[in-house]
């Protein structure tokens, strides 16, 4: 691995300071688990590292009934086995299994599957379905920005070298609400999504109050399916509007071709998985 | 580039040790505090050869910097049993004759004592998803199955006793 110096700062403060001095040239460190491998192949060449694991407040996980604070630096395999976020925010849960192996999900946080911006990261539709914020901490304080602005592009995010991702603030789905978060790999472990698909359903009355879809690996970001959204709004969720809103999701993936699968296959996934997830949401919101 | 002071426990020790601070955890394990035990394989946590635990939990250790285990407890295979006294999991794969080549017997056989730290009673399935992170390019799933199966049935008798 190319050299650098490490900073092992023990609060959002510390870690602010560094980052004020050194964060043209540095890279921050959580679960180290997408960094590590770009460090080792040269992807990265960072002059400094800010390793994140002595901050404690970064790993905090609060459930109340207003929603879900989820510190960056809290494991997929936290989010993966926590009863409260299995049972209210399922589809969140489910993304979290997903990610790499067990030996990867001990050390991978939610914070570094966002701020390192593949646009197959597990972790990022059932957060934008969810409609989460992310907390962001800089030299003149917090501000919170909505999850479907976060991403700028491919490894890109609106994080600016002197910020940092402290906490994802997600608000709880009403009543008779269900998620499911389903992605496509030939492999179930250790494998990276083809696509990924997160749909969210709230009911109220016989029809839907509210639909949040979003994909993954479809777009240069996580991107939301709103045509298909506000097809269901307002509608009961009969099998024949879930599928007229997987149909309308395809339209908001502009997949690329590549060695995991072509654009026209994508597209293909994206009506599939559209229609299983609303198919299981709807059925978790106690159709 | 100056040495950092690592201080953590290792396999019940009290370890303190000077490295760099971009040697990887499986790095200083092995050429820093002569653990070999954990191996490398593909280096990018695609393997799990290097699986090792930190504070009880199976994770893999060339993804991690040194630095980060500060104040923590690794458990690397060289902390599992004793040669006199194996454990449960290392009789049962040296009577299944599970290890071909070896290399990944410590990664696996670390993942499958977490599980079985967790969950004494394991399904196939449970097992099969502990170790789906474990690569053995000998093939060799059958017997670790069965291995992991028969240990898990002694360390529970052993609970019992």
């Amino acid at each position: 691995m190319r050299r650098f110096e490490l900073a092992l700062p023990r609060s959002v403060d510390d870690c602010l300071k560094t980052l004020a001095k050194r964060g043209a040239d540095a890279k921050v460190v959580a679960g180290g688990t997408d960094l590590l491998p770009q460090l080792k192949n040269g992807l990265l060449r960072p002059a400094f590292v800010v390793d994140l694991s002595g901050v404690v407040l970064l790993r905090r996980l609060g459930v109340n009934r207003q929603g879900l604070r989820v510190g960056a630096a809290v494991t997929a395999r936290e989010i993966e086995l926590d009863p409260r976020i299995q049972k209210d925010y399922p589809a969140l849960a489910e993304s979290g299994a997903l990610v790499g192996s067990i030996q990867i999900r001990n050390l991978a946080t939610v914070g570094g599957n966002l701020c390192n911006a593949a646009p197959s990261a597990d972790m990022a539709p059932p957060l934008l379905a969810l409609e989460a914020e992310a907390v962001i901490a800089g030299p003149q304080g917090k501000r919170r920005v909505p999850l479907v602005d976060f991403f700028q592009g491919v490894r890109r995010t609106v994080l600016a070298p002197d910020e940092l991702l402290v906490e994802l603030v997600v608000p709880a789905p009403k009543a008779r609400s269900g998620g499911n978060y389903l992605r496509h790999t030939p492999r179930r472990e250790l494998d990276i999504a083809v696509v990924g698909v997160a749909s969210q359903l709230t009911l109220s009355n016989g029809v839907c109050a509210k639909a949040r879809i979003a994909l993954a690996a479809v777009a240069p970001t996580p991107v939301r399916a709103t045509a298909a959204e506000q097809a269901l709004e307002g509608q009961p969720v009969t099998p024949e509007q879930i599928e007229r809103a997987a149909e309308l999701a395809v339209g908001a993936a502009q997949p690329i071709s590549d060695q995991r699968g072509s654009a026209e296959f994508r597209r293909h996934l994206v009506r599939v998985l559209t229609r299983r997830t609303l198919t299981t949401a709807l059925a978790r919101a106690g159709h | 580039m100056a040495k950092q002071t690592l201080k953590c426990t290792i396999n019940d020790d009290a370890v303190e040790v000077l490295v760099q601070p971009y040697t990887t955890l499986l790095d200083a394990l092995r050429e820093d505090l002569g653990l070999t035990g954990p191996k490398e394989g593909c280096g990018t946590g695609d393997c799990g050869a290097c699986t090792v635990h930190l504070d009880g939990k199976p994770i893999a250790s060339c993804l991690m910097l040194a630095m980060q285990v500060r104040g923590r407890a690794v458990r690397t295979i060289e902390g599992l049993g004793r040669a006199d006294a194996l454990h449960p999991l290392q009789d049962a794969f040296v009577r299944h004759g599970v290890p071909q080549c070896g290399f990944c017997s410590p990664g696996v056989l670390m993942a499958a004592a977490a599980l079985l730290a967790e969950n004494p009673h394991p399904t196939e399935p449970e097992i099969r998803y502990a170790i789906a992170g474990n690569l053995c390019r000998c093939t060799g799933y059958t017997k670790m199955l069965a291995a992991i199966t028969e240990a898990a049935g002694a360390t529970s008798a052993r609970e019992g006793a």
